[in-house]
């Protein structure tokens, strides 16, 4: 599949408010999005991922950069030709946002009544879009009667109404229960699959990264630390940020004691079924100990990863890493008493 | 004693300052949102956090606002009579007092309409303008039909505040209830006149109110 930049950001920054009192929210920001592509932004709380999305569409106008959609570079237009782009790009919220006077098959029309299409087509269109998203029998439900998932699924029928070539999601999921989120989550790979519709995913929560995108930016203190396919960051994160997302802290047991280096193993399906870690113990006479343990489907392959810590004997620590580099396995050191 | 009241004469005065009075407070109101309804969008339009700020004109008329806002009817209600006499003709009657009572209230329906307005979450806002809907629109689609049930509960203590206006200015001959009040109840310390207009202005009070909750609570979809 050819790359064709949908989105890219060129050297943005953006910094609230001024003199003292002044938050740089993001940082020399620099990025591209391709064509249908699921990209996923991840961050901590106050990284700056929403102010990076809220960017894309000029919610919030940048302090300096670029911000190019097609090639376009959309903090020169004026305010006419920026609503005209908006309707190219959709956006999906944590809380859903939806016009709570208004019935669900009413929200879906709004957008289409923004772009002047003829009441009874809008009304046609919306009533497909609800079919699409599984919601025919609610069209005359008011969002109050809606539950969380449910509201979501009338906002991405709204949000596909225009016929976007990039809908924005801020949180979508955070709202939602684990297993509404999974289906929210399988409805976007689906449309991003059945329409090519490029797919723009904010979140905190790597299982979401995990399950449906195919690239990530891993965006802390306001910068991007991070950039690249899903599995490769997952396997070889570099940054300390990366690290952090993908093993939270808290998952580590405290109590672990002793100096002996942290040693982080990714397993690919292949080597999943072998017992990989009684053997190395078994062959190297030397006890490790599991400091953390996980398995993870990542765009549909199952990967493993271990965290162990290795015994503060040099002789043993060598033999170890012999027996993992003999039998294949990646491994990394980690920095977990740092 | 509630046969000398209620005689046929005192009936029909009293028939006759009823539709006065509501012919005042109804179309003043009308005339008061008329004035008071744009202005108190362009309060929230243009306020910092709204979606087209203008510190210049949303100070400027945040201020006339208070202005008009902090003269007590009374006073207003003489101050504005050469005006009066310019668009009505005559200062006395209940068509004269619409003046004064439309130019009382109608910054008071502005403020009113800006807190009614102001409740609409911004997050809802937010998803029209990245929909790329214009000022426009938004203030038509978005703010006023997901404001109404609060607009409307608005309205109904608006209107009642303007009852309020109206029998103050029965004092300077502004007909209605009020005039009856002050002419047979302060005048002619006839107490019980005065404490059926009483009576008559709370139960109008309590109808408007209870209407209003009643067409508030019909039209907002957020309950049930
Ligand atoms: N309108 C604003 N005015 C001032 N500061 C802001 C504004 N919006 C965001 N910020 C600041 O910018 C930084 C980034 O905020 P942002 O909302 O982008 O974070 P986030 O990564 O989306 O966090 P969360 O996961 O909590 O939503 C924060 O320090 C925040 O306080
Ligand atoms: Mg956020």
């Amino acid at each position: 599949m050819p790359e064709i930049p949908i989105i890219q950001i060129e050297n943005l920054n953006k910094t609230f408010g001024e003199g003292e009192g002044a938050v740089t929210a993001l940082d020399n920001i620099n990025l591209t999005v391709y064509q249908g592509e699921i990209f996923g932004i991840i961050g901590l709380s106050g990284a700056g991922k929403s102010t990076l999305v809220r960017c894309m569409n000029l919610l919030e106008r940048p302090t300096a950069g670029k911000v190019l959609f097609d090639g376009r570079d959309i903090t020169q237009l004026s305010d006419n030709e920026l609503r005209k782009v908006r309707r190219d790009i959709s956006m999906i919220f944590q809380s859903f946002n939806l016009l709570m006077q208004r019935t669900a098959l009413e929200n879906v029309c709004f957008p289409l009544e923004l772009s002047g299409v003829p009441a009874k087509e809008a009304r046609t269109r919306a009533r497909e879009l609800l079919a699409t998203v599984g919601l025919s029998d609610k069209e005359k439900a008011y969002p109050s009667q809606l539950s969380g998932g449910q509201k979501q699924r009338v906002a991405i029928a709204r949000a596909l109404a225009t016929n976007p070539k990039v809908i924005l999601c801020d949180e979508a999921t955070s709202a939602l229960d684990p297993t509404t989120t999974q289906s929210i989550l399988a409805l976007l790979k689906e449309l991003n699959q059945k329409l090519g519709v490029t797919i723009i995913i904010i979140t905190h929560e790597m299982k979401v990264i995990e399950q449906i995108c195919n690239r990530v930016a891993i965006i802390d203190n306001s910068r991007i630390e991070e950039i690249g396919p899903v599995d490769e960051v997952f396997r070889h994160p570099k940054s300390r940020a990366a690290k952090k997302l993908i093993f939270p802290k808290n998952e580590l047991t405290e109590e672990i004691s002793g100096n002996g280096k942290f040693l982080r193993l990714v397993f690919d399906g292949s080597q999943a079924d072998r017992p990989i870690i009684a053997n190395m113990v078994l062959q190297c006479g030397a006890p490790v100990s599991i400091a953390f343990a996980n398995t993870e489907k990542i765009d549909g392959k199952m990967y493993g990863h271990m965290i162990i810590q290795l015994p503060a004997n040099p002789e043993a620590e060598r033999k170890i890493l012999a027996y993992l580099d003999s039998e294949n396995i990646g491994y990394e050191e980690e920095e977990y008493n740092a | 004693m509630l046969s000398e009241v209620f005689n046929a004469e005192m009936f029909a005065l009293m028939g006759q300052g009823l539709l006065e009075t509501l012919y005042m407070v109804l179309v003043s109101t009308a005339l008061a949102y008329v004035l008071g309804l744009p202005v108190g969008m362009l309060l929230v339009v243009t306020d910092k956090d709204g979606i087209k700020p203008n510190p210049a004109i949303n100070k400027t008329v945040g201020w006339i606002v208070n202005l008009l806002r902090s003269v007590p009817f009374l006073i207003l209600l003489v101050a504005v009579m050469p005006l009066t006499r310019a668009i009505v003709g005559t200062t006395i009657g209940s068509t004269a007092t619409i003046v004064p009572l439309v130019i009382a209230s109608a910054p008071y329906v502005a403020r009113m309409v800006e807190n009614s307005v102001k409740e609409v979450d911004r997050g809802v806002i937010e998803a029209a303008l990245s929909m790329g809907a214009s000022t426009l629109e938004i203030v038509w689609k978005v703010l006023l039909p997901e404001a109404k049930p609060s607009l409307i509960m608005g309205a109904a203590i608006s209107t009642t505040t303007i009852l309020g206006y109206t029998t103050l200015a029965g004092f300077v001959g502004g007909g209605g209830l009020g005039t009856i009040a002050v002419n047979y109840g302060y005048y002619r310390s006839r107490t019980d006149i005065m404490m059926v207009m009483v009576v008559i202005l709370i139960a109008i009070v309590q109808v408007i109110q209870e209407i209003g909750s009643l067409i508030a609570r019909k039209s907002d979809k957020r309950i049930r």
